[in-house]
């Protein structure tokens, strides 16, 4: 299509010119202030989904008086359709351990994790290998920073931040009140930054070519590009990496099958897009001024017109009922409220209408769960109620 | 003003200490935020979600008990937002809770209840969730009865168990749909490291926890016309009671108390505070005895420092963490057992009675009691030595079964032969009284003089610190004591359990230089027992260990070794302390138990 300019392919990410030793030891040199105020220019945001400001993130940290400090990578990948992290970890591990290494330095932090998903074991042996190596080259240069790797057991929620450290420190993984935020009380109750897999591997991009690349990609406060992990009904699924605020018509002309029906952005946790609103909504963080704007990790599902909404639903709902830490009540009952709520319409147990209530339950769900998870179950569950209604009642 | 800040609540300004959370705030303007998960006691957990409130230019509500006040803030505690979000959440809680109030044992006093109350929740339209799960009632502790239908996760049990306790025998597992409150490898509660406190009963904001009640067999005793049934009372019930009868906290009883219970038709109204009374010279006798082996014969087998064992929560977590450590521990029974070890053989002969037709009955703060009155070796009378422990709480329960007008009842005396008792026996309900009470007669018995204190009130062993220690050196010993001339007695007192693993921890270590110490299994003491009235929270304690000192100032009587009917019971029957029928009657054993 005429569009195709939208969708750019980007290559930077997997790039791999094996120049982490010289990135790392120049980008070392310069002044935390500068390398803080770059990614702030850059606007890079977080990728693992929420989109919080990296160079905030970094500089709330770099500000905090302590004697420990961590950096903390995100490996838990979890997200239903995302696997873009496991790639970046297998292909370009010295990029991320590069910035883990820099976020170290800016911040002051001498100890890095990489918390690793627990289904991706597979990765340990060449990570560790690979850490070794890197470790090797900072002592050479008498830079000092260590990464460890801590592997995760298969839980969803310790992709939660604060959940992820509870479980790092040993506890059950169960999200932290916030505040106080990781940056200023996070694991052992230490200042630490935590950014996901493919977050770090921008900064390296931007501290390597300069904020203004990254900026000058994407559109406004959806700047640079994004891995997107593309499944379900496509001819060419896999991962992709391509510039933000790029609209779902586009993407769908690219990777759908001529027919899809629907585009899942972001995962159990993100919004459905019906066929009718792909024109209207662009691929990208909040604040666009026009159209809908969707946050991603990066997971990206088509479904074409074979497959039923109603099992879309409900697949996802028995994904949280069980993933649901169980800590807060809006998210523990309320998983299962909803998951036996649409099952028991679809039964005609209970009237259409109670489709409403848990419409209603979804909104409660979103303004008093604990955390992200809870609070985003209303997503996929109302973009498919409101926009297959009749798929969930016949 | 430093350290203030500015925020509005419902549009009224208030001003703050920083670092004050928003529940706090409102409190201190009169506004109650409703709470579940919340406890004064416990760290915030605020994951029940129904404290929550509407922040200005924020787009989700925020836990009032979660989040700390910040310059500026706008807080509306009652908007519409809030009043529909949260009762949509008592609405999730009632969906997943077994909501069959009238045949709950909390019904009447249960948080949940009130809250459902308060917010009139008169339909249910989410599906009730408790039928499709497959729950069983875990009813096999002699103390506590556990049942998850009505478990709505709040936690404050694990939290409990593991912050002021730390024993950590419940915990949570699994997750979401699943996730539920649960034992080492969901054993029952009486095969696992569980003290039978009861803490999690008091800190259970629903019947998911509650004793084990004796109320029918007692009652049932009572009506036995062949069955003489004997009462005793501890002494910290008698600052407790009046709150499940609508009392202040901190309202004395223990006349009324009396009276109600000749009413209810026990034949015999005694106070545990006599054996209290006797357990000091006991115990007081073993600790000089002790100290006689260890400074003049130099014996290595005798243990220093000589622990307490009138706690049976605490006799339990040292069996179970610390058993290696048993022969620390006094060889004396608890107050309890030797009171119900004498009624059915001191008191029978002297009433001349069967002791097979005894009923032995006591009121307790306590729950680990029931299970201290099962223990096998607890038949030194021939017979069970205490057939039913009652809580505080079923006392007043058996008070209004009865119909009985508690403020108007007469204060009555306790019975005689085992019904005296002294200000020392009282104090025994507070933490820090057994030491205080120990001292006084130790002091006096090697020395001739009173304790060196004001009114003979120890003062270093009060208050609600975690651990207290005090020293008392000895002058001019009696000439028999003459070896403790200058000794620096060294004492501590720890309650709760938490606290006396730090204790125990560095007696572990030897780094513990006491020479006595005494341990308490609940915060607070028996006063804030597991099985006192509910809600506990610090001030309520306080309050009652107030109500404690007071009995205990108001009496003649303030010395363990003064007690008449105590002089009485050693010439009668006993002979003297630590004599063959003591050793045989008052004194016990104790068992190693596994770690988990």
């Amino acid at each position: 299509m005429a569009n195709s300019h939208q969708l750019k392919r980007v290559d930077f990410i997997f790039r791999n010119e094996n120049d982490w030793e010289k990135v790392l030891s120049s980008t070392i040199k310069r002044k935390p202030s500068e390398l803080i105020n770059e990614l702030m220019s850059s606007e890079l945001k977080g990728r693992g989904g929420a989109g919080f400001p990296t160079g905030l993130k970094w500089k709330f940290t770099s500000e905090e008086e302590s004697d420990e400090k961590y950096i903390i990578c995100n490996a838990d990948e979890g997200e239903p359709g995302t696997f873009k992290d496991r790639e970046i970890l297998s292909k370009v591990p010295y990029k991320v351990l590069t910035a883990m290494a820099v976020c170290g330095y800016v911040t002051g932090a001498k100890k890095g994790f990489i918390y690793l998903r627990g289904e991706y074991k597979f990765l340990e042996p060449e990570l560790i290998k690979e850490i070794a190596e890197f470790e090797y080259y900072c002592n050479e240069i008498d830079f000092d920073f260590k990464i460890e790797i801590f592997m995760g057991s298969g839980a969803y929620i310790c992709g939660e931040e604060t959940a992820l450290m509870e479980s790092m420190e040993g506890r059950r993984g169960e999200p932290r009140n916030k505040p106080p935020f990781p940056t200023q009380k996070g694991y052992l109750g230490k200042p630490t930054v935590i950014n996901n897999v493919e977050t770090l591997v921008h900064t390296y991009t931007i501290f390597k070519y300069g904020a203004k690349k990254f900026y000058d990609l994407g559109v406004q406060y959806s700047r640079g590009t994004k891995l997107f992990s593309v499944s379900g009904d496509t001819p060419k699924p896999g991962i992709y990496e391509l510039e933000l605020g790029m609209s779902l018509q586009d993407f769908v002309y690219e990777f759908g099958d001529g027919d899809t029906k629907a585009v899942q952005v972001g995962g159990a946790s993100g919004f459905l897009v019906p066929r009718k609103k792909f024109k209207d909504a662009a691929i990208g963080f909040k604040g666009k001024l026009t159209g809908i704007s969707l946050p991603t990790g990066g997971s990206m599902m088509l479904f074409n017109s074979s497959r039923s909404m109603f099992n879309v639903l409900d697949n996802y709902l028995e994904f949280f009922r069980e993933e649901s830490c169980g800590q807060c009540t809006p998210c523990r009952v309320g998983c299962q409220q909803l998951l036996l709520g649409i099952k028991a319409v679809k039964r005609g147990e209970k009237p259409a209408s109670y489709l409403d209530k848990l419409m209603r339950l979804t909104e409660t769900m979103q303004l008093t769960a604990k955390c992200g998870l809870g609070q985003s179950v209303a997503n996929s569950f109302s973009s498919i109620v409101e926009n297959f209604h009749e798929e969930m009642i016949y | 003003m430093a350290n203030k800040i500015n925020i509005s609540i419902n549009g009224f300004p208030v001003d703050i200490e920083k670092g004050k959370t928003i529940l706090e705030a409102a409190e201190k303007q009169g506004i109650t935020i409703p709470t579940l998960c919340y406890h004064k006691d416990l760290c915030v957990a605020g994951n029940c979600r129904v404290c929550v409130v509407e922040v200005a230019g924020q787009n989700r509500l925020s836990a009032a008990c979660a989040t700390p006040c910040e310059e500026g803030m706008e807080i509306l505690t009652n908007s519409l937002k809030v009043r529909n979000s949260r009762k949509h959440i008592i609405e999730l809680l009632l969906a997943e809770h077994n909501a069959d109030c009238t045949k709950c044992y909390r019904n009447g006093n249960c948080e949940l209840q009130k809250l459902s109350s308060d917010y009139k929740i008169m339909t249910q339209d989410f599906i009730e969730l408790a039928p499709l799960k497959s729950y069983s009632i875990d009813t096999f502790s002699p103390s506590i009865i556990k049942d998850d239908s009505k478990c709505i996760r709040c936690q404050r049990c694990v939290r409990t168990c593991a912050e002021l306790q730390g024993v950590n025998a419940l915990t949570v597992s699994h997750k979401g749909d699943q996730m539920k409150i649960t034992t080492f490898f969901e054993k029952h509660m009486r095969d696992v490291v569980c003290t039978n406190c009861g803490q999690c009963v008091n800190h259970c904001p629903t019947g998911a926890l509650v004793e084990k009640n004796y109320i029918e067999e007692v009652w049932e005793a009572i009506a036995n016309p062949n069955k003489h049934v004997v009462v005793q009372t501890a002494p910290a019930v008698r600052v407790g009671l009046g709150e499940e009868l609508g009392l202040e906290p901190g309202t004395r009883v223990t006349g009324q108390m009396v009276a109600a219970l000749k009413r209810l038709g026990f034949d015999s109204v005694l106070d545990t505070d006599f054996t209290a009374d006797l357990t000091i010279i006991e115990e007081g006798t073993e600790l000089l005895t002790r100290l006689k082996k260890v400074i003049v014969d130099g014996d290595k087998d005798v243990k220093l420092p000589m622990a307490t064992s009138c706690s049976p929560g605490w006799i339990k977590y040292i069996e179970h963490l610390y058993p290696e450590h048993l022969g620390h521990l006094s060889t004396c029974k608890s107050p309890q057992q030797m009171f119900g070890a004498l009624a059915k053989t001191y008191y029978a002969k002297a009433r001349n009675i069967e002791p097979n037709k005894i009923v032995s009955v006591s009121i307790m703060p306590c729950t680990a009691k029931k299970f201290e009155a099962f223990r096998p070796e607890m038949h030194d009378s021939g017979y069970r030595d205490v057939d039913y422990v009652l809580t505080t709480r079923e006392l007043a329960i058996l008070i209004k079964q009865a119909g009985l007008d508690f403020n108007k009842l007469e204060p009555v005396k306790y019975d005689r032969l085992m019904g005296e008792s002294t200000g020392a026996g009282v104090i025994f309900g507070v933490t820090g009284g057994v030491m205080e009470a120990a001292l006084r007669t130790v002091y006096e018995i090697v020395t001739g003089r009173e304790v060196p204190f004001e009114n003979l009130n120890i003062k270093p062993v009060r208050g609600m610190e975690a651990i207290k220690e005090a020293t008392i050196k000895i002058e001019k010993p009696l000439k028999e004591w003459a070896f403790l001339d200058g000794v620096e007695v060294k004492c501590a007192v720890a309650h709760g359990l938490i606290n006396a693993k730090t204790v125990m921890d560095a007696v572990k270590s030897g780094k513990a230089d006491y020479h006595f110490i005494e341990f308490m299994g609940c915060p607070g003491g028996c006063l804030g027992g597991g099985g006192q009235p509910i809600p506990t929270n610090p001030e309520i304690r306080q309050k009652r260990a107030e109500a404690i000192y007071a009995e205990d100032g108001s009496l003649t009587l303030r010395k363990s070794h003064e007690n008449p009917e105590v002089t009485k019971l050693y010439k009668d029957f006993l002979g003297k302390p630590l004599g063959e029928k003591s050793h045989h009657l008052l004194h016990t054993k104790y068992t190693k138990r596994q770690r988990y």
